[in-house]
């Protein structure tokens, strides 16, 4: 039995008035039936979060508002109710839950506070009947101890137990319907398993809808049952989730799936989205994706398309799809083929060895500053990176792989241990040695957006480094090969006279990599460099590495905690837990055959597309242990579903066999 | 006619020059043309700079002080120069400046405020209000007419002001329809409209009001007293506008002793941290707890001995009232640097974290360059706005600090020593309540000025809210 809980009929939202107004929503038209899961998958900005916020009337004020298109719960209109009847819907009937844990919970009230809160707002409850409740619900979303955790204030809980009390916030109302708006995008893949899973277990008691705002592709497969994908304010195209995995229509639903990285498109460039998002304050003429589709043809530019049935319950908006048109046939089959063939480099000579690099911060405690423990972020790590190779570090956050690429840069500076770039000692380096050193390996950030001086045009920022390397006789040498690196990474060379803010965060990424290429470096760590991206961008940012590696025979560290970038991208892999390396082998090793315990259960929490009902998925339970105080034996036991008597006792030593490495008392 | 070279004079003409030096350097650099053009854009941040150019010309015409030769009697050849030292402002309110009356006397009053025993012709006295000797003149004894001669010489002004806001219009439009290629007619018509680029129409509004009063104050204030005179009879409108230059001079000349200790020792601190931190820290708190009313006042106080025992360095009283207004400058600068220095401490600790820093660490960017290129232009913002806060702040504190009598010098003109006047005036009965209100309307409009445009400028360079 299926019942329509909730339509939206042509829904449009405007932001800000006059000529500087945008629709971020444009006649978006959907129904969600009880107890079902909805997937809006979409690209940043492409109006999901605005379609969410006008479901609830939330829309940013003064600026935003509904201007046309209807919303039905159930049989009432919600863009006619007047506030007061509004506030009587928001957390009962629909409740929502937020992408950031860390602040949507009132630092100064206890948990128990703010659940109470929503429990005596909708149903009255008050005193021993509502903490009855409350320590129902916190018990419902998986919290151990909840007596404690009652009385315990946001600060004291972890990222994905703040993610758990929130859900329980929402679920306080018994809501029919729940909004998450990428509940899982700011945690960590074991915990991201660890809260879909409750997701899931919850809507299976509760029978309640739940509207998941995503813009991953792994967790729509994984969750929905069916699935809408948005563009530039429109839904473009809607099936259920078989359909849509199997047989996706518009250009765009297949694009995405094409740019995301995977292992068996190693050996090509990824396939990427041209251009970028069309700016939403004009009127379209034609089709919003017309210019970045391959499928193109002059009609899309002069008729918007029709919401064309594929076949039964499944939509899309593409003049493709539209039986009356002949298609011409000079589009039909056109594919971009950019492949380029990654050339093959052979295992050249060392570049880079660290050995047993360790990075303590002291923690300093009373009016003295005395020193009262350490944090031990890198925890003896033994790594070496080849000529022309690319390794990656993968670890969960606060696992101290970012710490390890800043240990090595000497940006942060080692507290034992030893890094050997070629032939010279980083460690014991000083003031100008250091300094002269500096060019040979460089650093680039996650961030594009907090990378980059606001004040400094980009061309000064990608000359900076040339200036403090010695690089170009003069200004005008130093210019000159600033352009060139432009037209490397991608860009005009007219850029280099503006500032950062005026460029997307795809092109500030190029821009960081061409600061980095700037001095000639070895050896490039890149931290996270595509977290902050969409998948489209992230494809064209990974191609562009991957090219400049085989022009330039540049070496990577890559930091990530994406597998599926691991898996495309590089040649080794060494997986990271609490400071210390547990796994480190050849890509494809370590991917297909994990040893350690942690990178299976890793591997398995990661959402992917292919439903594979043989994939046995571990879920780990707990959370990351603080890196100052670890656990004792190995610093995984404490998490490990095969944690053995000697494992609480002893660090495990390394294992070899062949080229693949593990730290596993399994393995001995 | 001998110059005088004040050393605030110096300083005041060093930092215009300075200025001017600044606004050609960023005329030929797009980057920074573009914000400041994108100031001007703003209505209200236009009309802003053009009330506090009025205040700063005023306060410049101030600033060129010299000695009047005075006539040779013939006896001898060596030039003697009068002891009292004019402006060239000065010399424009000659008349105004001049013709004190012998106490207070109400705005636009013929007659004084209070009632004094006067001598008739024919020998006997009576107790009446006496006639002024230069307000109202023209008028008979009775001040009968004066309103409509009011009213005459204001409509007179209006007409003056009208006829020559719209010769300023036309030049305007004609130069403008140069650049453009079009006839003034037509450019009159797009300033109307408000179709330029610079916001014409409200920069020749202000500028009409500005003029307005100018015309005013000339046709009046030959005649009357416009603001009404003081304690010892002389014009308050006179007094507020030689007001102008010292607050003018507290405002800008104490930032510009504060800043280098502030930013200097500020950035230092956050960016080296450590121990020279610890020491930056030590220093601000130690002076932080000391009561800089004290400090001040015992600074001040020891100036003024000095001075007393050296009358040989000071040719003149405004050279001695000078010297002391410069000391009051300095002192404050060093005891108000704390403040933004902690702010800047704070703000360069957390962006020598920031990536960007890092990854000009990791050029191998020396430390001298990091901090000029990247961690102090990031952080003047919040300098431009604690500056122009301060500057009320600090015309305030000057009218703090002449109440308690270590203020300006007690002979120099400044707002501070107005309102401190104004503490027994509006404790008689009738109030006389004419210096407060003319002190306060003066510094009102300045600070409110001045908080505008700085707003302004702050939204123009913050990278941030210009995204948006």
């Amino acid at each position: 039995m299926t019942q329509t809980l909730l339509t939206l009929d042509n829904v449009c939202v405007k932001l800000g008035h006059g000529e500087t107004a945008i629709q971020p929503v444009d006649r978006v038209s959907l129904a969600i039936q009880r107890g079902e899961t909805y997937a809006l998958l979409g690209e940043s900005g492409c109006g999901k979060s605005m379609t969410a916020l006008s479901i609830l009337r939330l829309l940013p004020q003064p600026i935003g508002r509904i201007t046309s298109g209807m919303i039905h719960l159930g049989d009432r209109d919600l863009t006619s109710l007047p506030e007061s009847e509004m506030r009587r819907i928001r957390g009962r009937r629909i409740s929502m839950i937020f992408q950031e844990p860390m602040t949507s919970l009132n630092p100064v009230l206890t948990i128990g506070q703010q659940i109470a809160e929503v429990l005596s707002q909708h149903h009255g409850m008050k005193g021993r009947v509502a903490q009855d409740r409350v320590l129902e619900l916190l018990d419902a979303v998986g919290i151990p101890d909840t007596r404690r955790r009652f009385r315990e204030y946001p600060h004291q809980l972890s990222g994905g137990m703040k993610q758990r009390v929130m859900i329980s916030i929402a679920l306080a109302g018994e809501p029919d319907l729940l909004i998450a708006d990428e509940p899982t995008t700011a945690l960590d893949v074991t915990i991201q398993a660890q809260v879909l899973e409750l997701l899931q277990r919850l809507q299976q008691k509760t029978r309640m809808a739940i509207l998941l705002i995503t813009h991953d592709l792994g967790i729509v497969a994984g969750m929905a049952d069916r699935v809408a994908v948005m563009y530039a304010g429109q839904i473009v195209e809607e099936a259920s989730r078989d359909c849509f995995f199997g047989n996706a229509r518009h250009p765009y639903s297949r694009k995405l799936f094409e740019s995301l990285p995977e292992v068996h498109k190693r050996e090509h460039a990824l396939d990427t989205i041209k251009g970028t998002v069309p700016s939403l304050d004009r009127v379209f003429t034609g089709c919003r994706f017309v210019d970045r589709c391959d499928y193109a043809w002059d009609l899309c530019h002069s008729r918007i398309p029709d919401w064309n049935r594929a076949e039964k319950g499944h939509h899309a908006r593409c003049h493709l799809l539209d039986q009356s048109l002949s298609v011409p046939a000079s589009v039909a089959g056109v594919r971009s083929d950019s492949a380029i063939a990654a050339a093959h480099h052979s295992r050249g000579e060392r570049l880079l060895q660290i050995t047993d690099l360790k990075v303590h911060f002291p923690i300093h405690k009373g009016i003295f500053k005395r020193v009262a423990g350490y944090v031990y972020a890198v925890d003896g790590v033994t790594l070496s990176i080849p000529r022309g190779n690319t390794q990656a570090l993968v670890g969960e956050s606060g696992c101290g792989k970012t710490t390890v690429g800043k240990g090595i840069l000497q940006l942060l500076r080692p507290t034992a241990g030893s890094v050997r770039f070629e032939d010279i000692e980083l460690t014991t380096l000083k003031g100008s040695q250091l300094r002269k050193q500096r060019s040979n390996f460089q650093f680039i950030f996650q961030d594009p957006y907090s990378s980059m001086n606001p004040r400094m045009m980009v061309g000064d920022i990608v000359e900076e480094g040339m200036i403090a390397q010695g690089i170009g006789r003069n200004r005008q040498e130093r210019r000159v090969r600033v352009e060139e690196l432009f037209r490397k990474v991608g860009l005009s060379p007219e850029h280099a006279q503006r500032y950062p803010h005026e460029f997307s965060g795809g092109q500030r990424q190029r821009i960081c990599i061409a600061r980095a290429l700037a001095v000639d470096p070895r050896l490039v760590i890149c931290d996270e460099p595509t977290s902050a991206l969409d998948v489209s961008v992230q494809a064209q940012i990974l191609n562009l590495l991957k090219e400049l590696q085989n022009t330039l025979g540049l070496s990577y560290l890559f930091i990530t905690h994406n597998l599926s970038v691991v898996s495309y991208l590089a040649d080794r892999v060494a997986v990271m837990y609490l400071g210390r390396i547990v796994e480190e082998g050849p890509v494809a090793g370590v991917l297909e055959s994990p040893l350690h315990p942690y990178t299976r259960a890793l591997l398995s929490a990661v959402p992917v597309i292919e439903a594979d009902s043989a994939r046995e998925i571990i879920r780990l339970e707990g959370d990351l242990p603080s890196p100052s105080n670890p656990p004792r034996g190995c610093h995984f036991h404490p998490r490990c579903p095969e944690a053995m008597d000697v494992c609480r006792t002893q660090y495990p030593g390394e294992t070899r066999n062949d080229d693949h490495s593990v730290c596993c008392f399994l393995h001995q | 006619m001998m110059p005088v070279i004040l050393w605030t004079d110096a300083l005041i003409f060093l930092l215009a020059a300075v200025v001017i030096v600044f606004v050609i350097y960023a005329r030929s650099k797009p980057h920074l043309r573009a914000p400041w053009y994108r100031v001007f854009t703003g209505r209200i941040a236009a009309g802003s700079v053009v009330v506090l150019l009025a205040f700063v010309v005023t306060g410049l015409l101030d600033s060129v002080h010299f000695r009047l030769r005075l006539e040779n009697n013939g006896n001898h050849n060596a030039n003697h120069y009068s002891g009292e030292v004019l402006s060239i402002l000065d010399v424009l309110l000659g008349p105004i400046r001049t013709r004190v009356e012998k106490t207070y006397s109400a705005p636009f009053a013929t007659h004084l405020f209070a009632k004094e025993t006067i001598e008739l012709d024919d020998g006997t006295k009576v107790r009446d209000y006496p006639r002024l000797h230069y307000g109202g003149q023209h008028l008979p004894d009775s001040g009968e007419g004066k309103w409509q001669d009011i009213l005459q010489r204001s409509l007179l002004a209006i007409s003056e002001a009208l006829l020559a806001s719209a010769l300023i219009l036309y030049a305007t439009a004609a130069l403008l329809g140069r650049r453009t290629a079009r006839s003034a007619r037509e450019m009159v018509l797009a300033i109307w409209r408000r179709e330029t680029g610079l916001p014409w129409r409200t920069l020749l509004t202000i500028t009409t009001l500005l003029l307005l009063l100018f015309f005013l104050v000339l046709n009046l204030a030959s005649a009357f007293h416009v603001l009404g005179t003081d304690k010892v009879g002389q014009d308050v409108f006179y007094l507020t506008l030689k007001s102008i230059r010292t607050g003018l001079v507290i405002g800008t000349l104490t930032t510009l002793i504060m800043l280098p200790f502030a930013i200097f020792l500020g950035i230092v601190a956050g960016y080296a941290r450590g121990w020279i931190d610890d020491v930056v820290q030590y220093i601000y708190t130690t002076l932080n707890s000391i009561p800089g009313v004290l400090l001040i006042a015992a600074s001040i106080l020891m100036l003024q001995v000095y001075i007393g025992n050296h009358p040989e360095y000071f040719e003149t009283t405004v050279e001695r009232a000078d010297i002391r207004l410069l000391f009051l400058c300095i002192i404050l600068g060093i005891t108000s640097w704390t403040g933004l220095c902690r702010l800047l401490r704070g703000e360069s600790l957390k962006l020598r974290e920031a990536e960007y820093i890092q990854a000009a660490v990791s050029f191998g960017v020396a430390h001298g360059k990091i901090i000029t290129r990247h961690i102090l232009p990031n952080v003047m913002h919040v300098v431009l706005i604690t500056v122009v806060l301060d500057f009320s702040g600090l015309v305030l504190a000057e009218a703090v600090l002449s109440y308690v009598g270590v203020g300006v010098d007690p002979t120099m003109n400044s707002w501070g020593n107005m309102i401190n006047s104004a503490r027994l005036e509006m404790a008689r009965e009738p109030v006389v309540w004419w210096s407060l209100l003319s002190a306060f309307l003066f510094m009102f409009v300045l600070v409110l000025a001045a908080n505008l445009f700085a707003d302004a400028v702050r939204d123009a360079f913050d990278p941030r809210t210009r995204a948006r």
